[in-house]
């Protein structure tokens, strides 16, 4: 019976599948016909679209015009020409008196939208303009008006005017509607935050003034006094928004500052490291190197950087701290101090012990994933630094008999960091341009790929006094280290 | 202002849709969130019901209450007469003589108040309101002339009044003899006119009801009748121009003709009228006014396919040597009969000719028997024509298929986009907003104002100089000289190179033809085929194209009436291909 029943299955599955195939044939055809015809166009899916959007009955000319109209403002938005936005915006506008109360609804964030961008940039256009639009625009859909309120002030802090900006926010703070919903509530504190931020800027710039001030003036006093105001105000403003997940790049910065500025480590420490490790946070690498700054300023113990810089690695392996990293790592890694201490503890730690030295290869082997990875990017590759420390790193690799080590990271590289460091072409613009970072790039390539390599002859045949000592040395490096055995 | 007060309001804002009033100085309710006032006053919501007119108008002072929000008692079919007025004004204005509007048109409105019984009759639908069915008034409508006392009666001023202009109290007076006070107390609650709400209701059997789109469709009747040189698809095109009164013809009533509630759903239009749409109704209305056969469509009508082919070929740049093959094809086809051309509402099955299609469609079969339009023998045609050109520079020139292609694909892009543009552009809502109700009222009115002053701001940004002005009305949409290199003008261009003599006379060098559709629909329904564009060659699209764009209609309702001249220029072939269905066939002629 199953057996029936499959049978049954695949003929039905047959037929569908040559009506599919027919209906695509047909549809080719009609393509072709469409393609070496004079435009490209695609008049039959046009329709099709068409008659699905209003289901199948006759859509009203006057929601066929004012959907017409708006396309035909993005055009010229599109094109930068305001003008022309601003006719077609002065008839879009009806929208707003739409039969169809859903359009309606919707008219005023996408009016706001479009108007705000066409009066950002018209050239007869001002802030006085501006302004007058936005307060209409605030008040047409109630559900837009954090929203708007927040724009509004966005574009008067860019234009300067931070007292004014400042009032909007505070009027929006202030402005409540039905029940606090919660896309509301993020609104308000970002529009909180947002004021936080014009406090901050107002701090700074008293704390410059301050820094100029002699402590033992009278004005001293005054001025650190509405400075510790300030700061307050901001620190309340600022606090709720972060708590929320997001990237809140330069409040939390501000945030930080202020805080340290006054003392409370405890509670730098506390936001930055919530920022950096909260799960609900989308992942964000700011955020573990405004950690990792505020750790070194604090003077923190190595251990703790590494693991830092371990996540950012992990999100960005090119980032120029992970030149900071491999040092960390290198020094963790060949440290002597913390094996004296060691060996003066009783034999139950010993386990201790070997573990250190597990962690301390791992810390060597990472170092060197490390400097491979950075070596990955095109941004890094005449970093003279990345490249001074992988030949170091190499050669104490390879003298630690860690050769399994480099051959692994070697393995997924060789088929394209020749072509993509070591040509003749580069051998040949790096001496030009650096010496150094031509020599040191010859031993990597030297010790990588053996003394057959172009880059690393081309260097070596190079004939120069300063740096002949240098390239001896090299010569005589490769031949040691080198991982490519000449006899195979 | 007093919030505690305010607390028994339970509705939602209309505006915000939350639930927080209070109270203004008048003692209106009004949203603390949006600070919209609403009409509601305490008064009134503390009698817990729905507001009666009655409690609403002595809480506010009966006769101020009165003035202000009643205005005028009106009936639907006042509001339509003023709007036929209005239309037949601006026709008047447009050339047409003024019979049109004292005469034609005063006449089949008279005839249709009659026919739908609201007046001319001894038991008006207002008076008797339901029972009305029975009514035993004139037994024969369908003479005309035996209704003398209907066409000379003229008591209806609104048309009448050709000499003087002004119509301050034209609207005054109505044809209706009827006592409304009793109605006019509920009918206002929802309704503007007296019988707003009963008119919507309305749905009685063998009685067309009175629609904005059937008033073009009475415009188009009197034009018809008087063989005016308005063809149904210039008349649209006027509408959509603005030329003639449609969309927010309301908005022309005077000032104490208010418009609410259900008077919104007869009188607002939010869409330009359709060519086919219009012309079902004008048939519809012809018939259900029993209309005489109309005067007669000669050889000298403007209306006769001679003449529209004419005007036609002019119009879209073609050699006017052509109109000889359209007068042949016209005559073969029989399309130029009287007979067949007249529209007679009483015969058999009433239907009357789309004179400008059908016009549009004659052109596109010369057109196919001359270049034969399959993508290969008109560029083929062309390139002779270029030679010879080429050649004799003196000579009158041949007529270049590809250069004619060339010269109106531009022409016409550049009109379809201005086209567009205009239609983007339109401005569709009234100074005067239509709302729902009063409560609604000035929440529309409110937003009224919002879109005013945006639209004042946006029109600052815009150039001072208005760019494009009001087009005049003109029944030709393109015009070509000889001197403009871009719009060369083919009038006078020859057919020479597409013509051979044989015997005494000219025959087309093509013999070929292909029928525009195989089958027709065996079913009543007379449909033809439908258009798949993608299966026709591109010169043939790029025709119909260019005639539906020119018309304003549908390029698969040129298709059809294209098929159906086929039809009968090719009898003997459609009734062979019943047997064989060969996809070109040859076609001999002349």
């Amino acid at each position: 019976n199953s057996e029936a029943c499959g049978l049954r299955c695949t003929e039905s599955m047959s037929d569908f599948s040559e009506e599919l195939i027919k209906s695509v044939t047909e549809d080719d055809r009609r393509e072709t016909c469409e393609l070496s015809g004079t435009g490209m166009q695609l008049p039959w899916l046009q329709k099709h679209i068409e008659t699905v959007d209003t289901g199948g009955k006759k859509e009203k000319d006057f929601a066929q015009t004012t959907s017409a109209c708006l396309s035909f403002i993005q055009e010229a938005l599109l094109k930068h020409q305001w003008q022309q936005a601003a006719e077609y915006m002065h008839s879009y506008l009806q929208i707003l008196e739409d039969s169809d109360s859903y359009k309606r609804q919707a008219a005023p964030e996408i009016i706001w939208k479009l108007g705000s961008e066409i009066l950002y940039y018209h050239p007869k256009s001002n802030v006085e303009m501006f302004n007058t639009f936005a307060d209409r625009m605030k008040n047409i859909g109630v559900m837009n008006y954090l929203k708007i309120s927040l724009q509004h002030a966005l574009y008067l802090l860019h234009h300067g005017m931070l007292e004014d900006a400042n009032r909007n926010l505070s009027q929006a703070e202030t402005w409540r509607y039905g029940e606090k919903s919660s896309s509301q509530e993020v609104l308000i504190n970002l529009i909180q935050a947002y004021k936080g931020l014009l406090q901050y800027y107002a701090w700074s710039k008293k704390k410059r003034e301050l820094s100029q001030l002699d402590k033992d003036d009278y004005a001293y006093n005054t001025a650190s006094q509405s400075m510790r105001d300030h700061s307050w105000k901001t620190s309340v403003n600022l606090g709720a928004l972060i708590q929320i997940p997001g990237v809140w790049d330069p409040f939390v910065k501000s945030y930080v500052e202020m805080l340290e500025f006054y003392g409370d480590q405890d509670g730098a420490r506390e936001v930055l490291t919530n920022y950096a490790y909260d799960e609900k946070f989308p992942s964000n690498p700011n955020a573990h190197i405004y950690l990792y700054n505020f750790l070194k300023r604090e003077k923190a113990p190595r251990e703790k950087l590494i693991s830092v810089l371990k996540i950012l690695y992990q999100i960005v392996p090119s980032h120029k701290l992970m030149l900071e990293f491999h040092r960390l790592l290198r020094k963790s890694g060949s440290s002597q101090e913390s094996m004296s201490i060691i060996n003066c503890v009783k034999l139950f730690v010993q386990t201790l012990i070997i573990m250190t030295v597990a962690e301390k290869e791992e810390h060597l082997k990472l170092g060197l994933e490390v400097l491979f990875g950075v070596l990955d990017f095109a941004g890094c590759t005449k970093n003279i630094t990345a490249w001074k420390y992988l030949a170091k790193c190499l050669r104490q690799t390879l003298m630690g008999s860690h050769l399994a080590w480099v051959q692994e990271e070697w393995n997924s590289r060789k088929n394209w960091w020749p072509g993509f460091h070591f040509s003749y072409f580069w051998a040949k613009s790096d001496w030009k341009e650096d010496k150094t970072l031509a020599c040191e790039k010859a031993l990597v390539a030297g010790i990588l790929l053996g003394k057959g390599c172009r880059y690393f002859r081309y260097i070596s045949k190079q004939d120069h006094q300063v740096s002949r000592k240098k390239i001896k040395r090299m010569k005589k490096l490769v031949k040691k280290y080198s991982i490519v055995n000449p006899g195979l | 202002m007093d919030l505690e007060e305010a607390k028994e309001f339970k509705e939602r804002c209309a505006q915000c849709a939350a639930v927080s009033w209070g109270l203004t100085d008048e003692g209106k309710y009004y949203c603390t969130s949006c600070h919209n006032v609403t009409e509601r006053s305490k008064e009134v919501i503390d009698t817990g019901a729905i507001p009666n007119t009655k409690i609403q108008a002595i809480n506010r002072g009966l006769k101020r209450k009165r003035k202000l929000e009643k205005g005028w008692d009106w009936y639907v079919c006042e509001g339509f007469q003023h709007i036929l007025y209005q239309q037949a004004e601006a026709l008047k204005t447009l050339g047409v003589g003024p019979e049109l509007k004292n005469e034609v048109l005063h006449n089949f409105w008279k005839r249709y108040l009659q026919k739908s019984k609201q007046a001319y009759c001894k038991n008006p639908v207002y008076t008797s309101k339901r029972k009305a069915t029975v009514l035993e008034d004139n037994p024969s409508h369908s003479d005309w002339d035996s209704e003398p006392e209907l066409l000379s009666d003229l008591s209806c001023p609104s048309f009448v009044e050709s000499g003087a202009e002004s119509q301050p109290d034209v609207h005054t007076q109505k044809p209706f003899p009827i006592i409304k006070a009793s109605q006019s107390e509920t009918a206002s609650i929802c309704s503007g006119s007296l019988d707003g709400v009963e008119y919507s209701l309305r749905k009685e059997k063998g009685i067309v009801k009175m629609t904005v789109p059937r008033t073009l469709a009475f415009c188009y009747l009197s034009l018809l009748w008087q063989r005016e040189t308005i063809t149904l698809s210039d008349l649209l095109r006027f509408v959509e121009e603005d030329h003639i009164p449609y969309i927010n013809a309301f908005q022309y009533f005077p000032e104490e003709m208010k418009l609410y509630g259900r008077d919104k759903g007869i009188f607002a239009i939010e869409s330009w009228p359709n060519y086919e749409d219009i012309y079902k109704k004008m048939i519809e209305v012809a018939t259900f006014l029993d209309l005489p056969r109309f005067p007669d469509i000669t050889e000298d009508c403007y209306l006769h396919p001679n003449i529209l082919c004419m005007k036609y070929l002019m119009e879209v740049n073609l050699p006017d040597e052509m109109h000889n093959l359209t007068c042949q094809v016209v005559k073969m086809a029989g399309i130029g009969e009287v007979d067949f051309l007249t529209f007679d509402p009483i015969a058999k099955m009433a239907k009357t000719v789309k004179y400008d299609v059908q016009a549009v469609a004659v052109i596109v079969v010369v057109l196919k028997l001359l270049f034969l339009l399959d993508d290969n023998l008109e560029w083929s045609l062309s390139n002779i024509a270029e030679k010879y050109n080429e050649k004799n520079k003196e000579d009158k020139p041949w007529f270049d298929f590809r250069k004619w292609y060339q010269v109106m694909k531009k022409s016409v892009d550049e009109k379809k986009q201005k086209w567009e543009e205009a239609r983007a552009k339109y401005l569709w809502k009234s100074e005067k907003p239509l709302y729902h109700s009063s409560i609604d009222r000035s929440v529309v009115y409110k937003r009224r104002e919002m879109v005013v002053n945006l639209q004042k701001q946006f029109s600052t940004l815009v150039d001072s100089t208005p760019t494009v002005a009001k087009k005049t009305a003109s029944s030709f949409q393109f015009n070509w000289t000889e001197e403009d290199t871009d719009r060369t003008c083919f009038h006078g261009h020859s057919l020479q190179g597409i013509l051979k003599k044989k015997g005494q006379s000219l025959t087309t060098k093509n013999s070929l033809y292909w029928l525009s559709t195989q089958k027709f629909c065996k079913s009543y329904c007379k449909h033809v085929t439908t258009y798949e564009e993608s299966n026709f060659s591109l010169s043939y699209q790029f025709i119909l194209n260019l005639f539906s764009f020119l018309l304003r209609i549908k390029t698969s309702f040129l298709h059809e009436e294209v098929s159906l001249i086929e039809k009968r220029l090719f009898k003997a072939k459609y009734s062979k291909t019943k047997k064989k269905s060969s996809r070109s066939r040859k076609v001999r002629k002349y």
